[in-house]
């Protein structure tokens, strides 16, 4: 257990936690792939550097593309058009 | 015997404490009777003032009704959701408890002494890369002695994609027209998504030959470096969402079509099967495929391992574009 290993793991907890609490859907899922940017390189100090490369392929990337359509199907993503409100 | 009847009905259906009482009750099943005997007018004065004594009853049935509305809409659900709280946090807590327990059972991480570190690691340690001529030993494992278990799994990564495009994709054409519904999801999908959004276009065209490139670069190297089909695959696939959400469908129906992605998969599946076929035919036991081992470390060595890892790479990387456009658009 080195020092970095021991700060990867104290923010993953955090992450972790973050993702459950976010009140917007969109902050939750965007926790999420912080997670598993956070995942990846603890599997990197764990020595398994292809493991490594497939998370942050698929979790970090596109995990988080298909939540992110999946919310735009569901209109849970708010856009705040107040530009064009005032016009 | 209609008045009993009515009786037991009436205690059946309202209880006890009923708005509509007894005799109510009872002047419905004494209809007929009345109609025989009394005059027109009589009946009307008499039916007028049933009227209104059921009219009467029924908004005390409907206050009834409306005050259990109110305490299921106020205090019920206050008292539900107070309890779906707690047995969430219960349940959570009994999970976290038994997961903390398990870990704490498990061999130390990385110790000579575990079990799993039996005769199949040390063989595959000490002969693996003289065998299957990979230097990444991971990649000897699952594509040379385990490669019916890869093979089952890219099996299990397109039967996904049979599944999601059973249930997401749209007709597109009917009769050689396209139908209303593939119109519509054309119209919103160019509705929601802005286009020629100027900063994600110059930063896919920077990135996206970089991504495929270095998707590429770890399939290929698959058995030299860490990597292989499943992540290089997914590299790539990664690569072509960033160019659709850059360029749009229609810079990509140039190069990726329905039609591409079901000879792609089909004809990957078909040359892994019968790379593999002679090994699986004979009980999936590591064999001498014929192909020599080659130098070890060069990129055209360890047998069949190389194409194995770029059909592999072609199926995750199809697999994984056609889930986003069919959740997207509903067809490719």
């Amino acid at each position: 257990m080195t020092a970095l290993t021991i700060i990867v793991l104290g923010f993953l907890l955090t992450c972790a936690v973050a993702t459950c609490l976010a009140k917007d859907l969109l902050v939750s899922v965007i926790i999420f792939m912080a997670y598993s940017l956070l995942m990846s390189i603890l599997w990197i100090l764990l020595q398994s550097p292809d493991l490594a490369i497939t998370e942050a392929a698929v979790g970090a990337g596109v995990t988080g593309i298909l939540f992110f359509i999946t919310l735009k199907k569901l209109h849970a993503i708010k856009v705040k058009n107040n530009e064009e409100k005032n016009r | 015997m209609k008045k009993r009847i009515a009786e037991v009905l009436r205690r059946r259906f309202y209880g006890d404490e009923s708005p509509l009482d007894t005799d109510m009750v009872a002047s419905l099943g004494e209809q007929p009777q009345s109609l025989t005997r009394s005059s027109n007018e009589a009946l009307e004065a008499l039916e007028g003032v049933r009227e209104v004594r059921v009219q009467r009853a029924q908004e005390q049935e409907h206050e009834m009704y409306r005050q259990i509305h109110k305490w299921s809409y106020s205090s019920g659900v206050k008292i539900i959701q107070r309890l779906y709280r707690m047995l969430a946090v219960i349940t959570c807590c009994g999970i976290i408890m038994f997961l903390l327990w398990t870990v704490n059972t498990l061999p130390p991480f990385g110790d000579p002494g575990n079990p799993d570190n039996n005769e199949v690691a040390a063989r595959y340690v000490e002969q693996g890369p003289e065998e299957t001529g990979a230097v990444n030993m991971v990649t000897g494992m699952i594509l040379d002695y385990r490669a019916f278990d890869t093979f089952g799994e890219t099996t299990v990564l397109f039967a996904a994609a049979c599944s999601a495009l059973f249930l997401l994709k749209l007709n597109d054409h009917k009769d050689g027209k396209p139908t209303q519904s593939w119109l519509e999801a054309e119209y919103a999908d160019r509705f929601h998504e802005p286009k020629n959004d100027q900063i994600l276009q110059f930063a896919a065209r920077l990135l996206v030959p970089i991504i495929l490139l270095f998707g590429f670069y770890v399939v290929v190297n698959g058995h030299i470096t860490p990597g292989g089909g499943f992540s290089g695959g997914a590299i790539m696939g990664a690569g072509l969402i960033l160019y659709l959400n850059a360029f749009g469908f229609k810079k990509t129906e140039r190069f990726f079509t329905y039609r591409t992605f079901q000879w792609v998969t089909f004809s990957a599946l078909i040359t892994y099967a019968g790379l593999k076929s002679y090994s699986f035919y004979t009980g999936a036991n590591h064999l001498e495929s014929g192909v020599s081992t080659g130098t070890l470390g060069n990129i055209l060595s360890a047998g069949f391992i190389l194409p194995l890892n770029i059909c592999v790479g072609l199926v995750v990387m199809c697999t994984m574009y056609v889930f986003y456009t069919l959740i997207r658009k509903g067809g490719v």
